[in-house]
């Protein structure tokens, strides 16, 4: 932050007159800005009356921090913002837009008022323009940082959805792998299987890899911390379709296979997962 | 931090309610030693449910527990460690191996229940 | 959003192991850590902090914000003036333990977390200093 120079006292003093400048020209400021905004086309997915009510609500708060100096008003209401023209599809450079232009709208009527006296307007623009460019960044990261968090979640989302975990029968989780697992959507999976026992009071985890084409070492060891962790939560894991070239990946960093519940294919796994729960295996009733 | 120790008939449980010092685990390990001798105990339950952190020293402690009490003639059940615990403690390289560990209380209860059958099976 | 900007626990007995974990999972649940990593960072701290009373009797932990460029995270420094580690390379082998314990503290520590420094010397003490960034 940067601190006010020689005379701060007369800083504050222009800050102040500053201030009462854009309370009292309040209405005519705010239309004109609106007006501006509407022909810049920005925040096109807005109405007018909606550009206006926000024109108004970011005007008074901008007021509020050339008066008080703080922007924690200001980056809460930039937070809430953002959260609520998000997700109608508004843009970083239109909320960076909307902000310059406001400092435009600004500086101009600035102008106006002390062009007769240009030491006064040097003074005035000095004090004005450190705390405008403040509060334009403050409001343009505010947008960036909370769609930064809406993109995260929608990623997580995503990737939660492309490995469901389903409960197939009491107890019983099975999990259908497909892709190219990196070591974060793997880390995601360990999490989602473990949770899923819990939720679930699973018994056994039937991981089915058949669709995984291959694992780095990092993957594979994210697989053995799944089986270890289950275990310690009561689940046994069955490891099925368990490809030669992932089979050698595992070996390589040190896993006793023999150790490991694999079983050829996703049939034989839901078998054996049933024997392990005491379930009598379908083929034997329907040939007995 | 006391915790307190169930019988129930053949069985001992033990709640662990907050969380433990390295002292509090020893002292609880020898208690259940003291006591499987007294009772005769032939089940233990070590319920961690609540407990939020299991480090090296923690997984040790119990797994000595586990070995102790065998030696005295009763199996021990970990139950109700929390996904989050169990995650770490693999990261960390702590598996409990030779310990068994079941989802919670009921699930330790059925385990050592069927251990007895089976026991009551062979003694015939 | 007011966070503390650093706490420090001073680490003397086996009681202080419980209150460095409880305070590193309140600090890290404040600056948006969330489940699976409060419980990361707290089995970390519960290793550093022990292995302090273990060997070297008494010392502190010092747990804080930490930023690196865009990242967020946090940062706990366990520090004493211990006999110190004579073979840091071996002392972070899987199982190498001068007590015969599991011998899973330090290298445990390491996969638990996302940056990891050991500084020690004979007869001066150990620093050990851990990052984890938020997801
Ligand atoms: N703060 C310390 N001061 C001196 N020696 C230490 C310290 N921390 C660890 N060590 C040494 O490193 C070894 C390995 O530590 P660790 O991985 O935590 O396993 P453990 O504590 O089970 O022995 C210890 O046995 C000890 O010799
Ligand atoms: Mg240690």
């Amino acid at each position: 932050m940067r601190t006010i120079q020689p005379s701060a006292e007369s800083t504050i003093l222009l800050l102040r007159e500053l201030v009462s400048h854009l309370r009292e020209n309040r209405t005519q400021l705010r239309e004109e800005w609106a007006r501006r905004i509407t022909e810049a086309q920005l925040l096109t997915a807005m109405t007018k009356e909606e550009i206006f009510a926000e024109a108004t609500s970011v005007y008074d708060n901008y007021v509020e921090v050339l008066e008080t100096g703080s922007v924690e008003a200001l980056q809460a209401y930039a937070r809430n913002l953002s959260e609520r023209i998000i997700p109608r599809g508004v843009e970083t450079h239109e909320v960076l837009g909307i902000v310059l232009l406001l400092r435009d709208v600004l500086a101009r009527s600035l102008f106006k008022k002390y062009q007769a006296d240009f030491d006064l307007l040097n003074r005035v623009l000095d004090a004005y323009e450190p705390a405008a460019n403040r509060i334009a960044n403050t409001v343009g990261v505010g947008f960036v940082q909370e769609r930064e968090r809406i993109i995260r979640q929608q990623q997580e989302a995503i990737r939660e959805l492309s490995t469901p975990v389903l409960q197939v029968r009491e107890r019983l989780l099975i999990l259908p792998m497909i892709g190219v697992i990196d070591s974060q959507r793997a880390r995601q999976l360990t999490e989602q299987v473990l949770r899923g026992i819990r939720t679930n009071r699973a018994k056994v985890v039937v991981m089915d890899i058949t669709g995984v084409p291959a694992i780095d070492s990092n993957v594979a060891n994210h697989l053995v911390q799944t089986v270890d962790a289950s275990r310690l939560m009561g689940a046994t894991v069955i490891v099925t379709g368990l490809s030669p070239e992932i089979a050698q990946t595992l070996v390589t960093i040190g896993v006793d296979l023999s150790k490991m519940n694999t079983v050829g294919d996703l049939q034989g796994g839901i078998e054996e997962a049933e024997r392990l729960l005491g379930y009598k295996v379908q083929a034997e009733q329907i040939s007995g | 931090m006391e915790v307190p120790i169930l019988k129930q008939g053949d069985y001992l449980i033990a709640s662990i309610q907050a969380a433990l010092s390295d002292e509090d685990l020893l002292k609880l390990r020898d208690e259940l030693a003291d006591r499987v001798g007294r009772f005769r105990s032939r089940g233990v339950i070590v319920d961690v449910t609540v407990v939020d952190v299991m480090d090296s020293f923690a997984s040790r402690t119990l797994r000595t527990t586990a070995h102790m009490l065998r030696l005295r003639g009763a199996e021990t059940v970990i139950v109700g460690i929390q996904p989050e615990v169990a995650f770490a403690m693999v990261q960390l390289g702590l598996t409990l191996e030779g310990v068994t560990t079941m989802l919670d209380l009921e699930e330790g209860l059925t385990f050592l229940d069927q251990q007895k059958k089976r026991r009551a099976k062979r003694a015939k | 959003m007011k966070t503390a900007t650093e706490v420090q626990v001073s680490i003397r007995s086996d009681t202080d192991i419980v209150i460095a974990r409880q305070q590193a999972r309140s600090f890290a649940a404040q600056l948006g850590f969330s489940g699976t990593d409060l419980t990361i960072i707290a089995t970390a701290v519960s290793e550093m902090a022990r292995n302090i009373v273990i060997y070297a009797g008494n010392g502190e932990i010092t747990i804080e914000a930490a930023q690196d460029g865009a990242q967020k995270g946090i940062c706990v420094i366990a520090r004493d003036r211990g006999p110190g580690i004579s073979d840091v390379a071996r002392a972070m082998e899987d199982g190498y333990s001068t007590v015969g314990s599991l011998g899973l503290g330090l290298p445990g520590t390491k996969r638990l977390v996302d940056e990891f420094h050991v500084v020690s010397k004979v007869g001066e003490g150990t620093t050990v200093t851990i990052k984890k960034w938020r997801r």
